[in-house]
């Protein structure tokens, strides 16, 4: 108490620096994932801890979406967050709640360790402002080769070839699909992905960029189509396990498990390469289970990728925030994580060698040769729609509604003009300040 | 060491959050007495008492609901003046209708069958031997939180496609009579029974307890003169414990019903308000938090407070009333 005052006296701000230079602090860090991960994460911040004597503080939450806003709201917010969808971290920097890159890596800098697409990724009205850290591939198809070779089964290549395999898989005895779309009060989210990769593949990058923009209405015929193929799969009979009420409650972690045993309940799998983290713990990666790229539906938009990926911001300013986003740019905590399997970095600088195994290196090799590559539209959405109807609108397709009224709904809820002019207004008024 | 610091927080907190207040109070009363001549004593005394509990509810309840109704006129930023369109999107809202219905479900069931319950186990369980257990048993849910609550019912609740290993308790039950498994969150028909079953089943106990002490308020010469009488027990059940507890079964049931126009936990834990399982908390909640539209989720809160307000009116004459009474 008495030191504190002095300092004040004094009140220079070298000395403040000094003190906290001395006694280095903590940073805390608030993210979606926890578990398993959660120690992985830490694992990889530990050269950071012992280099700088700076402690980390994680906090994971399955609530990340409700709490970083509510945590904010109330000044109890973390010094850096760990977002898992650059959504929210858009309308939050829009909002002002966010300290901009620049103060911790220039562009040119940050050019060094990232691609383009992915900086661009990152900005918000031309500010940078966060980092990427693990990268997800999302257009995976899971199976077991050896059920495939039991069958006598090929891992399809156009999307046609995909419902034929299906089909002659439901003639075999066999169910092709796995789905699981529960996920708590993020139910319907896997269910998105599939929309995505349909609505790329079928209208082409372009079209998805005016989609993902609101360029068209949610409910516009193509996007429709792109919900009616997926029903094609959801709502073949006999082509998910457990039919309609199987997909909308078993929880999406354990559906991938389906693949595997002596009688498997499904031979394919749809989902991104963090599926990898749910296989059982025998499993050889490459020999007991392998995935084929999702098949293209139509030629025009041949080896097209859809991606995902965590993205660090800063809350706070705090030197030791700082200094844990330039670390987080540094290869370094990506190779170590890379190294322990079940993630991937955009970081160009990640040696390939790190990937503990075929399939990571796979997955690394389609995300650099994709040809098109596109953001998971959901995370780039508003929230209002990309972590609310657009994942309750999958629930509410699969449980029968149809195409037209799912999709209706979700664009009801599309944030209206009006509310984007006030944003646009507002960054104008910025401006002229 | 962390966990020390934080316990012995909370142990401070506890001490001078109880003891504090005793202190403030005694000692207001002391300065009073002593600094005050008698005549304006009289007239600022019960304003000491009064005092910090009319100032904390202005600042937790008065100014929150008057700022809440406020912003719900303001844009989703709380910045522009937008007049009623919150109030036109929520009530146009494709699936405000089905919020509404939902409530109205919850109210009724909700209500009506805890206390149905709690009072018919309140009376029979007056005249079993091992009263105190079993009012223990029924009460216990009580002391589990909706969200701690929600969880085991998941368990109970959940699903595997048949052939599989059922997982949960019901579908367990179900397939070895059977039948097939049901998805007892994901079917529209029964979700929302299902998430309304959970409610019941940790608000029976709080009826209980209450009903319980009010039949045994019910003075026994009476009951004997009725049987003397010839009155059988359904009778005497229909005719003087009824009547005569009546008070206590409206004071649970407006409790009830207030508690549960604020449900929110469950349906978010349980199904995230999917499947036609919304309530008008739950929307609330995601419309201000989720979607982060301030406005919007003011909106909300201001027609919950509306739906609130004819409850209180109702609890607050009555109360009126049996001051009469007296």
């Amino acid at each position: 108490m008495m030191l504190s005052l002095l300092g004040c006296a004094q009140g220079t701000t070298t000395t403040v620096e000094q003190a906290t230079a001395k006694r280095p602090g903590t940073v805390s860090v608030i993210g979606a994932i926890s578990g398993e991960q959660q120690a992985q994460l830490e694992a990889a911040l530990v050269p950071f801890e012992e280099e700088t004597g700076i402690e980390v503080v994680y906090e994971g939450t399955d609530a990340f979406t409700t709490l970083l806003p509510v945590r904010i709201d109330s000044n109890d917010a973390p010094d850096v967050a760990m977002f898992p969808q650059p959504g929210l971290m858009r309308s939050l920097a829009e909002e002002g709640a966010l300290v901009p890159l620049e103060a911790v890596l220039t562009r040119e800098e940050l050019a060094q360790y990232y691609p383009e697409s992915w900086i661009e990724l990152s900005e918000v009205d031309n500010e940078v402002y966060g980092i990427w850290y693990r990268a997800a591939v999302k257009s995976l198809v899971w199976y077991v080769p050896e059920e495939f070779k039991k069958g006598g089964y090929q891992p399809p290549e156009t999307w046609d070839e995909m419902l034929a395999l299906s089909d002659r898989m439901v003639a075999d005895g066999k169910t092709p699909w796995c789905l699981g779309l529960e996920s708590g009060n993020a139910s319907g989210w896997p269910g998105t992905d599939w929309v995505e990769e349909i609505v790329l593949r079928q209208s082409g990058p372009a079209y998805y960029d005016e989609w993902v923009e609101h360029g068209v209405p949610f409910n516009a015929p193509k996007v429709q189509a792109a919900f009616e193929t997926l029903g094609q799969i959801v709502r073949s009979p006999g082509y998910v396990w457990g039919g309609k009420t199987g997909a909308l409650s078993i929880p999406w972690g354990d559906s991938i498990g389906g693949l595997f045993g002596e009688n498997p309940n499904c031979l394919m799998h749809r989902q991104g390469n963090f599926a990898s983290g749910f296989f059982p713990d025998n499993v050889v990666p490459g020999e007991d289970i392998d995935f084929f790229p999702t098949p293209d539906i139509n030629p025009d938009y041949k080896n097209a990728l859809l991606v995902g990926g965590d993205i660090f911001a800063m809350v706070n300013d705090t030197p030791e925030a700082r200094q844990l986003m330039a670390y987080l740019a540094t290869p370094t905590p990506h190779e170590i994580w890379a190294a322990e399997g079940g993630f991937l970095s955009a970081n160009t600088q990640v040696d390939l060698n790190v990937y503990p195994d075929v399939i990571s290196r796979k997955e690394a090799a389609l995300l650099t040769e994709a040809e098109i590559v596109r953001f998971d539209g959901s995370d780039l959405m508003p929230g209002a729609v990309g972590t609310g109807t657009f994942w309750s609108g999958i629930m509410d397709f699969v449980a029968g509604t149809s195409a037209a009224d799912a999709t209706e709904k979700i664009e009801f809820y599309w944030p209206d003009a009006s509310e984007q002019e006030t944003l646009e207004q507002e960054s104008l008024e910025q401006e002229t300040l | 060491m962390d966990n020390v610091s934080l316990i012995l927080k909370a142990l401070l907190a506890i001490a001078l959050g109880s003891v504090g207040i005793i202190g403030i109070f005694y000692g207001l009363n002391i300065l009073v007495e002593k600094a005050l001549p008698e005549r304006s004593r009289i007239k600022v005394l019960p304003w000491i008492y009064v005092g910090p509990s009319v100032l904390l509810l202005t600042i937790y309840l008065v100014i929150p609901t008057i700022r809440t109704f406020y912003l719900s006129f303001f844009d989703n930023r709380s910045e522009g003046f937008v007049g009623l369109q919150n109030y036109l999107f929520v009530l146009t809202a494709p699936d405000t209708l089905v919020t509404f219905r939902n409530n109205i479900l919850w109210l009724v069931l909700v209500t009506g069958l805890s206390v149905g319950l709690g009072l018919i186990i309140a009376v029979l369980i007056d005249r079993v031997k091992y009263e105190n257990l079993a009012k223990s048993l029924i009460f216990l849910p009580m002391a589990i939180s909706f969200v701690g609550a929600s969880v085991i019912w998941r368990f109970i609740y959940a699903y595997r496609p048949e052939g599989a290993p059922q997982i949960g308790l019901l579908n367990a039950i179900v397939t070895s009579l059977g039948f097939e498994p049901v998805g007892w969150l994901v079917n529209p028909a029964i979700n929302n029974f299902a998430l309304i079953a959970i409610m019941i089943w940790l608000q029976t106990g709080f009826c209980m307890v209450l009903l319980s002490s009010a039949v045994k308020g019910v003075p026994d010469d009476v009951l004997e003169a009725a049987r003397v009488d010839g009155a059988s027990e359904i009778q005497i059940f229909r005719r003087i414990i009824v009547p005569m507890i009546m008070p206590t079964v409206l004071v649970v049931s407006t409790t009830v019903i207030v508690l549960v126009l604020k449900v929110f936990d469950i349906v978010f834990v349980m199904t995230g308000g999917n499947l036609g399982t919304d309530v008008i908390a739950s929307r609330m909640i995601r419309e201000m938090f989720n979607f982060r539209n301030y406005g919007r989720g003011s909106a909300i809160a201001v027609i919950l407070l509306i739906a609130v307000i004819p409850v209180m009116v109702a609890n607050v004459r009555r109360f009126r009333q049996q001051e009469l009474d007296r």
